[in-house]
């Protein structure tokens, strides 16, 4: 019971940055109508700039906020400059533009700060709070400031201004446009906040898989798995389909016995295709109906 | 309208689609084979090897091609299928004690067989969600090639080495240059085969399933099943160049086969040009030469370029190289002026 109980927790931690990961993928995907394979190396590169600003002396916090605010800025001008062109033409050059995101991004954080592995701070403090033991601090910590994200992201899509145009313009851009949004702006918030988003998810995950260009590539895809099974249209459903799966994949390390610790990156797999197959939608997710 | 024009009318449709070959074409054609056959007398042992790499990858680039370019599917997970295929070849030379050549025709099948049944549920997917099921196939290759219950096989994270054939009857040749010649006669059947079928009626199916699937099945096009089979067939070309290429690099190991493999086999298409046979002739001997010339400047350099290339050519030159070269040669033929007019395409 009590190794039950370890991996779950230990689970919910993973699942947390999967979360995170995941609520990046539905960001860009609500404001878009795609997933953008880059955002895993997104992430990454945003850990090698907190990285770089711990490095010089920034107390942990502020190189906290100081990154998600470069990554904010740096997401919106990856939008404006190089995805807009693309934009709206068709999936096939849309992905391979969002690849070549991925390559480049991927060999300038190995060109910069090379490959070797990086060990990275955790800014939580050596023993969780309230005297709890079945969960590691920096694992509480995780959880924690997932749920924050989550609940950040869903005052600000319910409760101003801003967050109402954004889902008014992926929703319907041209009756948004009529109204005087500005539906090409909304898609490049869309993308600096998935980018902030994602920063938090690789700062968070950093401490635990330690920093390194290829990092995010396994993690990105249990965040699309996380995405998928909660329902690619639904930010609570990704949070929740994250967390799902984080705890998925320890049971199943753990419990099944052929598939141990080597084929985590298959049960993915496999719940990726089985969710797309069965219940493309995922378990909160609408359908969506498509006219011919 | 009488015969004499409209058999005329017909030649020149069907030469438009690239279904027949033009005098000009078969000339340019006839001088690239013999400078093609000819090369390994004229460069070392080591060019040689690269080239017969660029060959393979040739093969695989066409397989992703066939799939992307010419049926619409999206596939971020080739380098699984380039991974079976060389798995195969290993594993048949170093344990069965097969020679080499009876590795091509087995990869091929093997491939065939786990590309339809990939194929199968991913019929169910469109576009996007294709592209995901399959970056995750490639992101998971690596890690069920080292799988603790087939090492005895797969040789676990060391990998297989394999022997390098020798030339046969005794031809005063190197290894290298037999290998080499060897895989560009395995490319050159390959490469007719997909002309031939992507000319007819089979071409016509699945183009037409990518411009417009639904228009498709109305006009009879059995959508389920030319889906999955143009996904047999993408995997049988690229596990006969798994197999090809790792008879010539010698060795097999997990790690090579990872994602950045399948997005360099995507950068070779888009290089090559969307839905062209001869580009990826290009797409292959960039794959290899690139990186190459690249590596001397940073480790990074090779995939910042690739990455730049493939968006820089989604912006400016979307039918990539081949595209670019039949546009220059329609220029030239434009400006002679003429009875050749028609001609251009």
């Amino acid at each position: 019971m009590d190794l039950f109980l370890q991996q779950t927790f230990d689970g919910l931690a993973f699942g947390g940055i999967y979360a995170c990961v995941a609520l990046a993928v539905v960001m860009i995907y609500q404001a878009t109508d795609h997933l953008n394979f880059a955002q895993g190396e997104m992430a990454m590169f945003s850990t090698y700039i907190a990285f770089t600003l711990l490095h010089h002396g920034v107390p942990y916090w502020w190189a906290f906020l100081l990154t998600m605010a470069i990554s904010f800025i740096g997401g919106v001008l990856v939008e404006r400059i190089i995805v807009r062109p693309v934009e709206g033409t068709s999936v096939l050059n849309e992905v391979i533009v969002f690849i070549g995101l991925l390559a480049i991004f991927n060999s300038l954080a190995g060109w910069i700060w090379d490959y070797t592995i990086k060990p990275f701070p955790s800014p939580f403090p050596d023993k969780a709070p309230f005297g709890i033991t079945f969960i590691g601090p920096h694992d509480f910590g995780v959880i924690g400031v997932t749920l924050m994200v989550l609940a950040a992201v869903f005052l600000f899509f319910r409760f101003t201004p801003v967050g109402l145009a954004m889902r008014a313009a992926a929703q319907n851009p041209d009756s948004a446009r009529l109204v005087g949004i500005r539906v090409g702006w909304m898609l490049a918030l869309g993308w600096g906040l998935a980018a902030a988003i994602g920063s938090v998810a690789g700062m968070m995950v950093a401490p635990i898989v330690f920093l390194e260009p290829n990092m995010m590539m396994g993690i990105l895809l249990y965040g699309f798995a996380g995405a998928l099974l909660g329902g690619i249209s639904n930010p609570v459903g990704a949070v929740a389909g994250g967390f799902m799966v984080g705890v998925l994949e320890n049971w199943v390390g753990t419990y099944v016995p052929f598939v141990g610790s080597q084929l985590k990156l298959t049960v993915a797999l496999v719940l990726i295709v089985t969710v797309l197959v069965f219940r493309p939608s995922g378990l909160f997710g609408h359908v969506v109906v498509r006219r011919v | 309208m009488d015969a004499r024009s409209n058999a005329k009318s017909r030649e020149l449709a069907a030469l438009a689609s690239g279904a027949k070959l033009s005098r000009s074409q078969l000339v340019g054609l006839a001088l690239a084979l013999l400078a093609a056959f000819a090369l390994p007398w004229f460069i070392s042992d080591y060019r040689n090897f690269q080239f017969t790499l660029a060959i393979s990858y040739a093969m695989a680039v066409l397989g992703l091609n066939i799939l992307v370019g010419y049926n619409g599917q999206f596939s971020l997970g080739h380098a699984a299928f380039y991974a079976i295929g060389a798995y195969t070849a290993a594993i048949m030379m170093e344990q069965g004690g097969f020679s080499y050549y009876w590795t091509i025709p087995v990869a091929g099948l093997v491939c065939l067989v786990a590309g339809f049944l990939f194929g199968l549920p991913a019929l169910r997917l469109e576009g996007l969600y294709l592209a995901l099921a399959t970056f995750a196939l490639s992101v998971a290759t690596p890690q069920m090639l080292k799988y603790d219950a087939i090492s005895p096989w797969t040789g676990g994270v060391q990998g297989v080495s394999i022997t390098k054939p020798d030339p046969p009857f005794g031809l005063p040749i190197s290894q290298d240059q037999w290998l080499y010649l060897f895989s560009l006669a395995v490319m050159l059947v390959l490469f007719v085969c997909a002309w031939n079928m992507l000319r007819g009626r089979t071409g016509r199916a699945l183009k037409a399933i990518r411009d417009n699937p639904i228009a498709a099945s109305a006009m009879g096009v059995d959508t389920a099943l030319y889906k999955s089979l143009t996904f047999g067939v993408s995997a049988l070309y690229t596990g006969i160049a798994g197999a090809l290429g790792a008879i010539a690099i010698q060795f097999v190991a997990p790690d090579t086969f990872n994602f950045f493999l399948s997005i360099a086999f995507l950068v070779g298409v888009v290089i090559g040009g969307l839905a062209s046979i001869p580009g990826a002739v290009f797409g292959g001997l960039v794959i290899v030469f690139i990186p190459n010339f690249a590596e001397q400047v940073s480790k990074a350099a090779p995939w910042a370029i690739y990455g730049a290339v493939l968006i820089l050519f989604m912006y400016f030159m979307p039918a990539g190289i081949w595209g670019f070269i039949r546009m220059l040669y329609a220029w030239f033929t434009r400006k002679r002026g003429g009875e050749s007019d028609s001609r251009a395409r």
